[in-house]
């Protein structure tokens, strides 16, 4: 049997039992082979039949009590495998600072002559191909930059280590008295914690155009000259052909409607659920689905002119704009790097010109540069961003970039779509269902057989309340209509009003259940405000963020959420418009934040500062956002910016402490004062206070 | 002195033996979920069989 992978992330995964439940409880799916949780990251992976799809998979996780979101693009950080190698060589450079140390102590407490010179001789026997090996990220790196002829951190770095370690070298050879083996090697253990911390934080490479074009069909049926329909790839579809999509099937080109009547369902462009009804002469958008009847439409514009085709066109030049932004720690090491070339060099040269002999002078100018190394400084960025990921991955976020917490912090500005982000994006009770305790069962048993959005309401609705399904017969659906079954030898419906015995209504999110006689309930929905999305939007505007909505939806409808939420508002937005009004904005000198889900929101997801999006987004909206959130709450985007906040002001501090570390430390050095004793209880103490600094971000995500 | 000759091979070797089990950690990722490893371990079950083919 052949196995595919897939990955969900999963809200609500709290103890060891939630672990043994879902996995359990997915093992013994039909098709499913294996599940494993990682409960750092809160995903699943299911190893499963390739002929299960997403969806029933997501059902699966569903009917164990937690709720699931696919998650493509990028795998557990440990997976990496530039982590994995990273954390090998810090492996190496622990265990090499450690056995050295245990000599040097010997040799600090006074060890003289032949023992010492064998101590470090075995310090160097352990440092050598340590450092060959651990260092090896650091000179790779250096080496590049050298090349080219510019300059990074890792270049003060590389030359430090290699000439901290030549000179002890010559040093052991003499017989001399300081020997630098556990700086060099603690030095290279410090900064690798840093770089892998740092690496476990970066984005990995997730095409969100990519991901857009996944979801338009790979084609259609067209219909000939004789009748006979013909399937055709999407690229060689023309203007003028005549296309017959079945219900359920999606449209491959933008077209307009010539025979048939049916509902669109356009969230993928529009992001609004309701699904919108078509009649000849209608237009439908590439993308869509058509969900009731078949219809056929002739097609109007090639499939490279399409609205999707335009988004992704947008998105690709709004990723270009983002790319410019320079993070924190690259900004200082820009200034740093020269900065600590100059003072060893000076440090040499001053020494030699006040008469001391060349190797005095070397040995002082060793002592400036691993100082000087930029242990804490290295720390400094990455340990808080990792604590404070930490913190809101418990609360819910994950963060799928290292920068986003930077950028986040810089935000003055935020914009929010309404449908999926502010709403909860899926129809819900409108008030208690009228249901019987006789008929819930019945219902229940009903809606399982549809796909429709309003029976999938119902069954989570009823899930909820603890029903369990009653046995129904003859399960019967009438496309675009609604199920049909007996249960006691009574006829039970479920669907549009008229046809379950009722008036008809043009209301696409009312719905009607009968059993045998009984009297017509009617099932009103509709889209709900996230349970706290007024708490959340008023911590976002005492954070001093003005909130606004723009929403592709009608004017009503924006303001019926907009109003009572007191937010201002603007509607009817194509994906362009949404784009323009954020490149506007930040034109102006704003950082915005924009929250938003679907694809029509997905150029604007890429050109703001920073973005967010609910786990229940569409695969564009999830890959575009540079933070995604899980669960029904909207609590997590007002977190995330605290969180973002005290991140940046520990990060600050981290960075006082580093250089007022130096500011002391330096001149001891320069003054050839530094012992490889006080070199090493600098550089430990100093990497100590800035970790210990971050970890008061542990609780930073309330 | 001969104390040293011992205990120093003594000492690395130590080390040396932790970092090759750091090293299969790696390898077998036991790195990727600690916090699930701190919780799968008030699981009662054993691990499971591979299911059937």
């Amino acid at each position: 049997m052949t196995v595919a992978t897939s990955v969900f992330a999963v809200e609500g995964l709290r103890c060891a039992g939630c672990i043994s439940k879902l996995e359990g409880g997915l093992a013994v799916v039909p098709g499913v082979a294996s599940a494993r949780v990682n409960f750092t990251t809160r995903r699943v992976s299911i190893a499963h039949d390739p002929a299960l799809d997403d969806d029933s998979l997501k059902q699966a996780v569903e009917r164990l009590g937690f709720v699931a979101e696919v998650f493509r693009g990028d795998l557990a950080p440990a997976e990496d495998a530039e982590t994995r190698r990273l954390l090998k060589a810090l492996g190496v450079a622990g265990f090499a600072a450690m056995n050295i140390m245990l000599l040097s102590v010997s040799v600090w407490s006074g060890a003289e002559g032949a023992t010492r010179t064998l101590f470090h001789w075995l310090s160097a026997l352990i440092a050598l191909p340590a450092v060959a090996y651990a260092g090896r990220p650091f000179f790779t790196s250096a080496w590049a930059a050298l090349r080219h002829g510019r300059t990074n951190m890792d270049v003060p770095i590389s030359i430090g280590v290699v000439l901290t370690v030549a000179v002890s070298l010559f040093e052991t050879m003499v017989g001399g008295e300081h020997a630098y083996f556990d700086g060099a090697t603690m030095l290279l253990f410090f900064l690798l914690a840093g770089r892998f911390l740092d690496s476990a934080m970066r984005a990995r490479a997730s095409d969100s155009v990519a991901a857009l074009l996944r979801q338009s069909a790979p084609g259609g049926h067209v219909i000939g000259k004789d009748g006979a329909t013909q399937w055709r790839a999407a690229a060689e579809l023309a203007p003028g052909m005549r296309l017959l999509v079945a219900a359920g099937e999606r449209f491959a080109a933008d077209a307009v409607v010539e025979q048939g009547q049916s509902n669109v369902d356009r969230a993928l462009i529009t992001g609004e659920n309701v699904p919108v009804p078509v009649a000849p002469g209608g237009t439908v958008l590439a993308g869509t689905i058509n969900l009731d009847a078949p219809l056929t439409v002739k097609v109007t514009a090639a499939v490279a002119d399409s609205v999707i085709a335009d988004i992704a066109r947008m998105m690709a030049t709004a990723t270009q704009s983002k790319s410019l932004y320079v993070r924190i720690a690259d900004r200082a090491a820009r200034l740093y790097a020269p900065a600590v070339h100059s003072l060893a060099a000076l440090s040499f040269i001053g020494w030699m010109l006040a008469g001391a002999g060349w190797h005095e002078a070397l040995l002082i100018a060793v002592a400036v540069l691993i100082i000087t190394c930029p242990c804490a400084l290295g720390l400094a960025v990455p340990i808080a961003q990792v604590v404070a990921s930490g913190a809101l991955m418990r609360q819910g976020v994950l963060i799928k970039d290292g920068s986003a917490l930077e950028r986040l912090a810089a935000v003055d500005m935020v914009l929010v779509d309404k449908t999926g982000t502010v709403t909860l994006g899926r129809p819900v009770p409108a008030a208690a269902l009228p249901l019987s305790d006789a008929e819930t069962p019945v219902a229940l048993a009903l809606a399982q057989a549809s796909r429709h959005p309003l029976a999938r309401a119902l069954v989570t609705a009823l899930t909820a309340q603890g029903v369990q399904p009653a046995a129904v017969s003859d399960v019967f659906e009438a496309p675009g209509l609604g199920v049909w079954g007996v249960v006691d030898g009574m006829p039970v419906r479920l669907g549009r009003p008229d046809w379950v015995g009722g008036e008809a209504s043009g209301n696409t999110l009312l719905t009607a259940f009968r059993l045998g006689e009984g009297p017509l309930r009617l099932l009103a929905f509709h889209d709900g405000l996230r349970p706290d999305a007024a708490a959340a939007l008023s911590r976002l505007a005492a954070l001093g963020l003005p909130v606004k909505m723009i929403s592709g939806d009608r004017p009503e409808a924006v303001a019926a959420v907009a109003g009572p939420l007191g937010l201002a508002a603007e509607s009817e937005l194509q994906p362009g418009d949404k784009l323009a009004r954020i490149e506007a904005l930040q034109a102006q000198g704003h950082h915005v934040l924009m929250v938003g889900d679907g694809l029509n929101d997905g150029p604007a997801l890429k050109a703001a500062h920073v973005s967010m999006a609910p786990a229940s987004a569409s695969d564009v909206g999830k890959t575009a956002a540079d933070l995604v959130f899980l669960g029904d709450r909207l609590l997590p985007v007002a977190q995330a910016v605290t969180a973002a906040r005290r991140t940046m002001a520990v990060v600050r501090q981290n960075f006082v402490l580093a250089i007022g570390y130096n500011v002391l430390a330096v001149p001891l050095a320069i003054a050839g004062q530094v012992t490889p004793l006080v070199a090493a209880i600098a550089m430990s103490g100093s990497s100590l206070i800035v970790v210990a600094n971050a970890l008061r971000l542990r609780s930073a995500a309330r | 002195m001969i104390g040293l000759a011992i205990l120093i091979p003594v000492a690395l070797l130590l080390g040396l033996a932790g970092l090759v089990a750091f090293f299969w950690a790696v390898r077998t990722r036991q790195f990727e979920d600690l916090d699930g490893a701190a919780l799968r371990i008030l699981n009662d079950e054993g691990p499971k069989e591979p299911p059937a083919p």
